[in-house]
């Protein structure tokens, strides 16, 4: 404090005591921010130094910092591992195809909703598609495992009732992914659509009208006038949604999977837990994450290169 | 509005989109009434057939799930972590936010950059979990509480609302003598009531929800939270389980209506209030694309 104080009084030139300083008027501000301080080195910062066990042989007993260097030792060991390529490829494909299916579903949501002539069903569609957004994955993956069971679920109910076969949909390979992908579409569809229900009011409704007295269809109204109006937002959406590709999601695999589906379900996260919290390997499992994560960042600082690139020479 | 006559296509259309919009509204419900009509139905009822009114309505598994004693603790658990997390978590996002919004505080700059890059990097799972351990919260509510009590991005939005205040209304308290701390409390905040509102049921549904933490931090299986313990009911011989438990293996000996129950049991305070506060959520997503 002292310290601090005397550099504050020779770069302003003035005299001052403690009493005088900035910290001291400022003492109750500080006193409010002192608690965040604390938390953030805490709970943020040092668990972010704490990375740096992926590069270390980490024993809990020593600590971070008394555990021996390894360099880049665990990160050998991961390229090395098929296992870890085939969690790779898992990791993609099912982002890839989530992408596919869950970007435009809101916008066709928002779309056809709009569409919708009064306000009264227009909000109550609205506030039931927003549900699943409030459901966390745990109680999802209890009802889906009850909607898909074999055997006493509806939908195989159905199944057997047209005279099919019953699918197991959890602990099939081949439907497992498509289990992952369509329960994502069903979970995120009317949340996604709210950005673009924003965009749809603001366009003008003289345009509409203009388009109206000319003849135009509802259909024609859509894609000439609609789909336009809404497509700088739809782009930038598009751009920041890139980055989901290698971000899975922890809470859907982990309450739907199991090991029948491991060899096209498991992704990196969960892995990850897997690796550190059950088997314990924390350097290794740490160096899997911090892959993850600067691949990660990396793809949000390209799309934000891009949409900055995007927006300053204006492609629309 | 320009009146219009209706085209027969725009009939059609109308048509079309009434059909989709009630199909959509009927798989989104779908699971839930399944579920819920489920939890009413009689053990006895062979499950082969489709129907939303059960054939044989019980309360016996409401009953059955609501005396359990796992059950109990765990909306206890769920309760405790939710108040206490919510309170710390208001009361430090508050404090945190008015230094903040003050264009005079000393080093703002560097403090403000200090709480915004924890937005965009973190240690991840393993270093947060080793951290808390070593620290020594585990198996306590400390550990569900205090590694998430203050979000940035919260910090963020309620600093920007404080700025929003003119500092007029603070100057007749400052000639008083009133120092930053009274000022918080007896003038900014009543007039923020929005804003903490907002922040209020943010972080409730967000503890409420909140599952992974009390699974890896918690040891002691009577210390779940409600979420674990139902993931441990309904999803036990899919996936590999914690330590079996007799009471529970006694209350699955009809397992399908049970574990409708127990998720039904989870679900239904979520599904009560949401339409409810829903307008607030939605207001965060405005401001984060608005941001974005």
């Amino acid at each position: 404090m002292r310290v601090k104080t005397s550099t504050v009084s020779l770069s302003t030139g003035r005299k001052r005591g403690l009493s005088q300083s900035i910290y001291w008027k400022q003492r109750y501000l500080l006193l409010l921010f002192l608690p965040a301080i604390a938390y953030f080195i805490i709970f943020h910062y040092i668990p972010l130094y704490g990375v740096i066990i992926a590069f270390k042989d980490y024993k809990f007993n020593e600590g971070i910092l008394g555990s021996p260097w390894v360099g880049l030792e665990h990160f050998r060991m991961l390229f090395g591992m098929e296992s870890f390529w085939q969690v790779f490829r898992n990791t993609i494909i099912i982002g890839f195809w989530k992408l596919v299916f869950g970007f435009p579903a809101p916008i066709l949501f928002a779309l056809f909703l709009n569409e919708v002539q009064h306000s009264t069903p227009k909000k109550i569609v609205q506030t039931i598609s927003y549900l699943p957004h409030f459901v966390s994955w745990v109680i999802m993956g209890g009802i889906l495992t009850q909607l898909l069971s074999p055997s006493t679920g509806p939908i195989n109910i159905a199944l057997k009732a047209m005279g099919f076969e019953p699918i197991y949909f959890l602990a099939d390979p081949k439907w497992f992914r498509g289990v992952l992908v369509a329960s994502h579409v069903w979970k995120s569809i009317g949340w996604g659509s709210i950005v673009y229900f924003a965009a749809l009011s603001s366009v003008d409704q003289e345009i509409y009208e203009a388009a109206m007295i000319d003849g135009a269809g509802r259909f024609q109204r859509m894609f000439r006038i609609t789909i336009p109006e809404i497509t700088p937002v739809i782009t930038i959406m598009l751009i920041l949604a890139a980055g989901s590709l290698i971000k899975d999601d922890f809470d859907q695999v982990f309450n739907l999977y199991n090991s029948n589906v491991l060899s096209v379900g498991d992704v990196l996260s969960t892995y990850t837990y897997r690796a550190g919290l059950v088997d314990m390997e924390y350097s290794f499992a740490t160096a899997v994450e911090l892959f993850k994560n600067v691949i990660s960042v990396t793809l949000v600082l390209l799309t934000n290169f891009a949409s900055k690139r995007i927006n300053d020479y204006g492609i629309w | 509005m320009v009146r219009m006559k209706k085209h027969a296509g725009d009939w059609a259309f109308d048509i079309f989109n009434f059909l989709l919009m009630t199909f959509l509204c009927f798989i989104t419900v779908y699971p839930f009434l399944y579920l819920l009509s489920l939890s009413f139905t009689s053990g006895d009822v062979p499950l082969t057939q489709n129907y939303i009114i059960p054939p044989k309505v019980t309360l016996d598994n409401y009953a059955k799930v609501l005396t359990n004693s796992d059950i109990g603790n765990g909306f206890i658990m769920t309760i405790a972590r939710t108040l206490l997390g919510t309170a710390i978590s208001l009361v430090c996002t508050v404090c945190t936010a008015y230094p903040l919004s003050k264009k005079y505080f000393v080093h703002r700059n560097l403090f403000t950059s200090f709480v915004v890059i924890t937005m965009f990097v973190s240690g991840g799972t393993i270093p947060s979990y080793l951290l808390v351990k070593s620290i020594g919260l585990m198996d306590t509510i400390w550990a569900l509480v205090l590694p998430g009590a203050i979000s940035a991005y919260n910090v963020v939005i309620c600093r920007n609302f404080f700025m929003g205040i003119p500092d007029s209304l603070e100057e007749s308290a400052r000639i008083d003598g009133a120092n930053d701390i009274i000022i918080l409390f007896r003038i900014i905040l009543p007039v923020s009531l929005p804003i903490i509102a907002t922040l209020t049921l943010w972080v409730a549904v967000a503890n409420w929800n909140a599952w992974f933490d009390s699974l890896i931090y918690i040891t002691t299986s009577r210390k779940q939270v409600l979420q674990v313990v139902m993931r441990r009911i309904v999803l036990e011989g899919t996936q590999e389980m914690m330590n079996p438990d007799p009471e529970l293996e006694a209350m699955l000996v009809n397992p399908e209506t049970i574990k409708a129950t127990t998720v039904m049991v989870t679900t239904l305070p979520i599904l009560c209030v949401y339409p409810f506060i829903q307008k607030y959520f939605v207001k965060g997503v405005m401001v984060g694309s608005l941001k974005g």
